[in-house]
């Protein structure tokens, strides 16, 4: 079973169409990914499939960076 | 223009427009699944498809209540597949004079004609930005440029239906999914059937074809909406009238 790092890494890359190696924890979705509004929509939407969990919109605008959504995945799964 | 391995969902399906349009989708070989307001509408939409030698079913799905368009995407993802092509053509109309006006046939027919658009359109894009690939189409009408002596309701909700589609066409476009509307003018149809004598002539006078559109005229302009061909016209209201409109 891989870690919650490497699933949210994997969602990452499949939803904005980045490398492996061009995500790093800090990497921030929209500044250094390349992501637009839609993709970060999107981005949550894959995470609460993956995880199966529901993130509210309050919650889902402050993931901005890799490692914001593997910190909430791990403090609400 | 093959249509084949895609799910269609069209409201409104048992009769006129929507009864088309579905038929004309299958023909280009989308799994079609099409929604009335009963058992009995659900059981002739999909006896008619199955005639026709074409794939898909009716389902039961009232547009102005959220919890049925809920259970009614459930069960088009289980049998069928997300839609990625989706056709609001459901529509009803409670005309009056404003003055003569009730809440109540305002309110009905916004939640019918109008609120349903977003509601569908919502709870089917997930699948199609999935998919990068989708076709909404909604069904406005003639009356939402002109305007028409009573029906402020019905031509609000269809105005509001044309810029709910650009809006949607601006933010959906680079994913491959185009959002457009077909404004039908008099067609052949129980809705328009409704009208008096009087009023029918009155119409005629200002179709320069001189007589109703046949559903099925409507239908194929849906048809090459929905196509490969059309993946770049978006955001557009095609008026299909006989030219007694011209936007």
């Amino acid at each position: 079973m891989s870690t919650v790092e490497e699933r949210v890494k994997k969602i990452v890359c499949e939803q904005l169409g980045v490398k492996e190696s061009e995500v790093q924890n800090t990497s921030s979705f929209v500044e250094d990914l390349g992501a637009d509004s839609l993709d970060t929509v999107e981005l949550v939407m894959a995470l609460e499939e993956e995880f199966e969990t529901e993130i509210p919109d309050e919650e889902a605008e402050k993931l901005t960076s890799v490692q914001d959504a593997i910190d909430y995945i791990v403090a609400h799964t | 223009m093959s249509l084949e391995g895609k799910t269609a969902l069209v409201t409104g399906a048992t009769r006129g427009i929507g009864k088309a349009i579905a038929r004309a989708l299958a023909e280009q070989g989308a799994t079609v699944v099409g929604t009335a307001t009963s058992e009995n509408g659900a059981e002739s939409i999909s006896a008619d498809l199955k005639a026709a030698g074409a794939k898909g079913f009716g389902i039961v799905m009232n547009v102005a209540d959220p919890d049925s368009i809920d259970a009614g995407l459930k069960e088009v993802n289980e049998k069928a597949g997300a839609p990625v092509i989706l056709v609001n053509n459901a529509g009803i109309t409670r005309d009056n004079l404003l003055m003569r006006l009730k809440d109540d046939d305002w309110t009905s027919v916004v939640e019918t004609n109008l609120s349903s658009v977003y509601r569908t359109s919502k709870a089917v894009l997930r699948g199609m930005a999935k998919a990068r690939w989708g076709r909404v189409i909604n069904i406005s009408s003639v009356v939402a440029g002109m305007g028409n002596p009573g029906q402020a309701n019905y031509c609000a909700a269809k105005a509001g239906v044309e810029g709910f589609t650009r809006s949607l066409a601006k933010e959906m476009s680079n994913r491959g999914i185009t959002a457009n509307c077909v404004a039908p003018g008099f067609i052949d149809t129980d809705m328009t059937r409704k009208l008096d004598d009087k009023q029918r002539e009155a119409m005629m006078e200002v179709i320069p074809a001189g007589r109703l559109g046949e559903p099925e005229e409507v239908a194929a302009v849906v048809a090459f909406l929905a196509s490969e061909a059309a993946g770049y016209v978006t955001g557009e209201t095609i008026h299909v009238n006989g030219g007694m409109y011209m936007g």
